[in-house]
């Protein structure tokens, strides 16, 4: 594995990283399974992009396609608590209707920044290869992300959100508003999402209507990647297992990509990456029940 | 010991069995996902490479990714061939071609099967790509249909073109059309046809003020072909089409190309490369028109004759 298909896996999976923190505050912290990501991840690399063709600063763009994230989780939010719609259901309707917004938004499949200026543009400029600054630059979004959100889940109103993904009825009868809980952090999360989504469009130089595709699939992976591999305990903990996880799925597409060495083609890539985690998952837990038997 | 020896005289024997060979070289292909226009252009860039001499397994390494449908892993394969430093890259698909271009700026990419190289920012123009990139566009061979359509009807000064604007595609077809005609001495006339229903309408409009039809890869115009081709045949205005398939419906004539003929065209470009020269010197080319189909009824119901050069080149006569 060369250094530059190293540090592209480490960049791609910290951009995911925040797409797991989202996945995270869904699945986990609301217990809220919301798929909307697979369409909020491709509606902030839409905006983002769109924002920046047309002459926008690319800050102001990252910040447009975060709020426009917020918006999608919104609108899966308000199917849920409002309509009472099942919330798996709601975040696919959200979901499949972001791809004809993202269309929308672009005005053709696919908006290209290749040669415009990105976030990323003033680090280029310092001395030190492409292929550090990205995954650097990106590194630092990631790291904020965690930060803030550790400190946002271990305040009053984070504390109540975590309450009702635990036991809404609970939280309820402790005098907690948990529809306007659901809310927030479905919006936050999917805010998160979008981010993502316009931190892939730029380091990659393009959005496509089509860069939705699994990522919920990965997303969780990493969230469930992170929990069983990262030993670190406690609310921090989990946040970061979150970044490592997702770095860690990276590097098994990485494993997968170079496996051609052992007989296996181009197609085996999703296979063989699907293998990967599934060994990552598994062998820490064998060798555990290895030492029970032992006993 | 003898264990380790028996290992040790193993691996000198697999580095004397492999041959060393000085100038071997490597062209990493990526696509974007499996499928047949795509796997197509893909062993046509192969074919060009195996006429040039290139013999993979001997003096050229393919080395062959796809993306499964995910330009995310798009991004990590173009990351994992920049890494590798093959002497040229040919992404395949708009995605994995701006994936690879982000990841690099001094490896050499020919990129193919990319309808809008300049708007998807791949190069800054088609004639002077610069830098370290160049390619193939799989849009339709439009200078190609214009010289076809003056050598059918050699009188024709004016091409109408009935087409819907609210189609990227067609827009974009229809701006090259006009530079085309331009260069070779013809005029285009606009007929706009926002859905199916004012495609006639659009091609009544342009009776009396064309000497010819050009109907581009439109969905909107294709769709509502029949009743194009009714005024065409009233009026006598031959109807000519962008892509071959119309032909066989009613349109006079058309010149298209398989994306296997594309791949061979992208790996004539990818030698040109192994041998030297600099990629971004290389203009951007559209793919070549290599399959002519003719329609002699349609033409003689539309007032021309398909001049014998024509027919004898026609790889599909309709009707016989």
């Amino acid at each position: 594995m060369s250094d530059v298909a190293f540090f592209g896996a480490v960049e791609i999976g910290l951009v995911y990283a925040l797409v797991a923190l989202g996945v995270y505050l869904s699945f986990r912290v609301l217990d809220f399974p919301d798929l909307t990501v697979d369409g909020s991840f491709p509606l902030g690399a839409a905006v983002a992009a769109t924002w920046i063709v047309s002459g926008g600063n690319p800050w102001l763009g990252s910040l447009a396609a975060m709020l426009a994230g917020a918006g999608a989780g919104l609108v899966t939010a308000l199917l849920n608590v409002r309509f009472r719609i099942l919330h798996l259901l709601a975040s696919i309707l959200t979901m499949i209707a972001l791809f004809s917004i993202n269309l929308r938004v672009m005005g053709r499949p696919n908006v290209a920044i290749l040669m415009q200026d990105t976030v990323l543009t003033p680090f280029y400029g310092l001395g030190l290869p492409d292929h550090i600054v990205r995954p650097l630059a990106v590194g630092v979004v990631a790291l904020v992300a965690v930060a803030l959100l550790a400190w946002f889940l271990t305040s009053e109103f984070g504390l109540a959100m975590r309450a009702t993904g635990v036991n809404a009825r609970m939280a309820r009868a402790q005098g907690v508003e948990t529809d306007g809980h659901v809310y927030f952090g479905i919006a936050l999360s999917n805010a998160l999402v979008a981010l993502a989504g316009a931190l892939f469009a730029q380091t990659n130089g393009f959005a496509d209507v089509t860069t939705g595709i699994g990522t919920i699939v990965v997303g969780l992976a990493a969230v469930i990647v992170g929990e069983t591999l990262v030993p670190l305990r406690g609310l921090a903990g989990a946040l970061l297992g979150c970044v490592i996880g997702s770095i860690l799925y990276r590097l098994a597409v990485q494993l997968a990509l170079s496996a051609d060495v052992v007989g296996l083609e181009a197609a085996d890539l999703n296979l063989v990456t699907a293998v990967l985690v599934a060994v990552a998952l598994i062998l820490p837990r064998s060798r555990l029940r290895v030492a029970k038997v032992a006993k | 010991m003898w264990k380790r020896q028996a290992i040790l005289a193993a691996m000198i024997g697999v580095a004397l069995s492999t041959p060393v060979l000085a100038q071997t070289k490597t062209v990493a292909i990526t696509a974007i996902v499996e499928h047949p226009a795509l796997d197509a252009t893909r062993d046509g860039v192969i074919d060009a490479l195996k006429a040039a001499g290139y013999t993979p397994g001997e003096n050229l390494k393919i080395e062959y990714q796809s993306a499964q449908g995910n330009p995310a892993t798009a991004a990590q394969i173009a990351r994992q061939f920049v890494g590798a430093r093959p002497d040229v890259i040919v992404p395949i698909s708009t995605p994995s071609a701006q994936a690879v271009v982000a990841a690099t700026r001094d490896i050499p990419v020919v990129f193919t099967a990319v309808t809008d190289p300049v708007s998807a920012q791949l190069v800054r123009s088609m004639d002077k790509p610069g830098a370290n990139v160049t390619g193939i566009s799989d849009m339709a061979p439009v200078g190609e249909h214009v010289a076809l359509i003056q050598e059918i009807v050699p009188s024709a000064k004016r091409l109408g073109v009935v087409f819907n604007p609210g189609e990227p595609n067609s827009v974009a077809m229809v701006n090259v059309l006009k530079e085309e005609a331009g260069k070779r001495g013809m005029t285009v006339v606009n007929a706009a046809a926002n859905k199916s229903a004012d495609v006639q309408t659009a091609a009544r409009s342009l009776v009396g003020k064309a000497d010819a039809i050009y109907v581009p890869l439109d969905n909107t115009v294709v769709s509502a072909l029949e009743g194009l081709l009714a005024v065409g045949a009233q009026a006598k205005l031959p109807v000519f089409s962008a892509d071959t398939d119309s032909v066989v419906r009613g349109t006079v004539a058309s010149l298209g190309f398989d994306y296997r003929q594309l791949g061979r065209q992208t790996g004539e470009v990818v030698v040109r490369v192994l041998k030297g020269e600099k990629a971004g010197d290389i203009p951007v080319a559209l793919a070549r028109g290599t399959d002519l189909f003719i329609n002699p009824k349609a033409a003689a119901a539309m007032g021309v004759t398909i001049p014998d050069a024509v027919a004898k080149r026609a790889t599909k006569t309709v009707g016989q």
